[in-house]
């Protein structure tokens, strides 16, 4: 700021620029986040955008034609890796929301001073990388491995593979392996937002519903989970989003049949370098998941909640 | 309301509270009588609040017996007890409105219909056109007294308060006081409210048990605790005492007579809370608004038989409807002395010589065993 101003007009001018610089603030505070954006996300998706909509081969180069058959075709063949990535990620999502809510529970309202022990150990996974993580699954479930022994022993692959989700007395390469893969690894994404969530129900809400002749399976019917509402929504969704675009695990713990659509688009990209149907896929993906995703805020009604 | 609640007295027999080796609450006999307004008053940590959620049953005694009527409920569970409970910070459910707040308890009981008494019950309260409303869009006095709505419309047999004003402010507090006072005897049910208010507990309870410790100290009701205390703590958590410790002179069946600092005080032997052998220590007592001040030079004009001891005024400050003045006096280095502004005397100014004199009748004795300054409320907990 420059001092040019005569003395005897201090009075009322600079209250306006103090203001005024402090209305620029929050956009200075959003420049690098939006930068960033923009770099790294709506750059590549114009981009993915334009490419999806081009003709051509590596050798001929690629041309934006406006080629929009390439969605229908790719949809056309890939239907199937479509379903089974929404079934898989749904199935993984509902597995992490049963095995993490109980969890989440237990951390917020019965962990005492063993409270940040247990959330540590929910996120002790994350201290290997995600690819390891998954291979030490396919050592878990390997042919003649100990939980296979048990199952099978147990005559639990038995009921497993008349349902179809396993094959005979093998775990790996099978659809439920692929389930236990995706919902091992996205388990956390789970229990993080639920503990939020029910960690800042005032617990003096359980004792009013009990107060209130409620007993306490009905005070959580009536006041605990609708109060954590906010955490299942959020939970699911990040459990969900990330789960139905995941490869590695179909990749890993899968065989060929149970190709989810990330494995078809990163085999697109990579290795037969259809850039037009790879990206064409990712588009479908993202519209599947953002329609699946708006119908479901609605539906659960969160913006009802405080 | 036209349904009058069945039931009884609320009977407490021994029951007591323990945290490890912190007890919470002692060994423990009350009984607050059908349709009553009782008042467990103390500073925190005396253990009232735990006495409270001990006859919720959201807290178990660690020893003795919780009774309704004839009904033990020691081991029920809350939601099986005809109790309900107003929360210190309402505990409103955030995700109802008020009428579904209301409701809550009627529902739970299976109650299909609840229209007609929820409104009624708004309407007692004066939350009406706020039915719809959520909790977070009310201010504190209107949760408040939905929360106390919320409580009353199952017709319990005793009503819980658990500091209910305590959020409030001062003038929001009187009003509710008032509200409360109203409510209770509109609806005859039994109240037990806890405060540690000594003003709210005497304005509004016809009973009043001050605890101490986890202990009861005394129990009577409000004028009585205030003209006959028992103990240094009630003398001095309600309302302010003049405390001196004395010497026991002489005594008779009547009267007994006790020196000190020089001075000669009589006081009534049944108003007398120790042994009163001659030679034994005790502490004499008497409420601020009971004395009256003299300028030193009037002292022939006051009548006999009444005490007095002469002294010489630290502190005078007016509060409008009376003048309270601190006078240090052999007997006593702070004597509070309230007068009343009818008439007042330019003379009565900090350094002056006086003489304090009151009616021997008004004057009570205390065993001189316990801490004079018991129950004197700190400045931060006079809130």
């Amino acid at each position: 700021m420059t001092v040019t101003e005569a003395p005897p007009a201090t009075e009322e001018p600079p209250v306006h620029k103090v203001s005024a610089r402090k209305r620029l603030v929050p956009y200075w505070l959003l420049l690098p986040g939006i930068l960033w954006l923009l770099v790294f996300f709506a750059l590549p998706l114009i981009y993915q955008g334009s490419t999806s909509v081009q003709e051509g081969s590596l050798e001929a180069g690629f041309k934006v034609t406006w080629h929009f058959q390439t969605y229908w075709d790719a949809l056309a063949e890939y239907w199937p890796q479509f379903i089974r990535s929404l079934l898989y990620a749904g199935t993984a999502t509902i597995l992490c929301l049963l095995l993490g809510y109980p969890l989440a529970y237990l951390i917020a309202f019965k962990a005492g001073r063993w409270r940040n022990l247990v959330l540590v150990l929910v996120i002790a996974p994350f201290f290997t990388s995600f690819l390891i993580r998954t291979l030490a699954w396919k050592t878990i479930l390997a042919d003649g491995g100990p939980v296979v022994g048990v199952l099978d022993a147990l005559h639990v692959l038995d009921v497993t593979s008349w349902l179809g989700w396993t094959e005979g007395s093998r775990l790996l390469a099978t659809p439920l392996a692929v389930v236990c893969g995706l919902t091992y690894n996205f388990l956390p994404f789970m229990i993080l937002p639920l503990y939020t969530s029910l960690e800042r129900i005032d617990g003096r809400l359980h004792e009013a519903a009990g107060d209130l002749y409620a007993t306490p399976a009905t005070t959580f019917r009536k006041v605990t989970f609708p109060l954590s509402m906010p955490g299942v929504v959020s939970g699911t969704l990040l459990t969900f989003i990330p789960a139905a675009g995941d490869y590695v695990n179909a990749e890993l713990l899968g065989s060929t049949d149970t190709k989810m659509v990330g494995s078809v688009i990163q085999s697109q990209f990579l290795r037969v370098l259809d850039y037009p149907t790879a990206a064409a896929l990712s588009f479908i993906l993202m519209a599947i998941v953002l329609i699946m995703v708006t119908v479901y805020m609605r539906k659960s009604g969160t913006e009802d909640l405080v | 309301m036209t349904q009058k609640t069945e039931g009884g007295d609320v009977r407490l027999a021994g029951i007591s509270k323990t945290y490890g080796s912190f007890t919470a609450v002692h060994p423990l006999d009350l009984t607050v009588p059908q349709g009553s307004f009782f008042a467990l008053l103390g500073a925190s940590g005396c253990g009232k609040t735990t006495t409270l959620r001990m006859i919720a049953g959201l807290e178990d005694p660690s020893t003795g017996t919780v009774s309704l009527g004839d009904t033990d409920v020691t081991h029920l569970p809350p939601y099986k007890r005809p109790v309900n409970t107003v929360f210190q910070s309402y505990a409103l459910f955030p995700h109802l409105d008020i009428s579904e707040n209301v409701a809550f308890g009627l529902r739970r009981r299976g109650i299909k219909s609840v229209k007609k008494q929820v409104d009624d019950m708004l309407d007692l309260v004066q939350l009406g056109q706020f039915a719809k409303r959520k909790p977070h869009q009310l201010s504190g006095g209107q949760q408040q007294r939905v929360a106390v709505a919320r409580a009353l419309i199952n017709h319990p047999q005793v009503l819980l308060l658990d500091e209910p004003l305590g959020a409030l402010d001062l003038k929001l507090r009187r009003q509710m006081q008032l509200e409360l006072k109203r409510i209770q005897t509109e609806v005859g049910i039994t109240f037990v409210h806890v405060t540690h208010d000594q003003e709210e507990a005497m304005t509004m309870a016809d009973q009043v048990a001050v605890m101490n410790g986890g202990r009861v100290e005394q129990l009577g009701a409000p004028a009585d605790l205030y003209e006959n205390p028992k103990t240094t703590f009630v003398a001095n958590f309600l309302g302010t005492s003049n405390l001196i410790e004395a010497e026991v002179a002489s005594t008779t069946s009547d009267v007994v007579t006790v020196t000190c600092g020089g001075a000669k005080l009589k006081l009534p032997n049944a108003r007398c809370q120790a042994q009163t052998a001659t030679g034994d220590k005790l502490l004499v007592g008497v409420r601020p608004e009971k004395v009256s001040i003299a300028h030193a030079d009037d002292a022939d004009s006051i009548p006999d038989g009444r005490n007095r001891i002469t002294g010489r005024i630290t502190a005078s400050s007016f509060i409008g409807v009376s003048t309270q003045f601190i006078v240090d006096s052999p007997a006593c280095a702070d004597f509070d002395v309230y007068v009343q502004n009818i008439e007042r005397d330019s003379r009565l100014a900090p350094g002056a010589e006086v003489v304090l004199h009151w009616n021997p009748e008004h004057t009570f004795g205390l065993d001189a065993d316990q801490a004079i300054d018991a129950g004197v409320q700190s400045v931060e907990d006079a809130s």
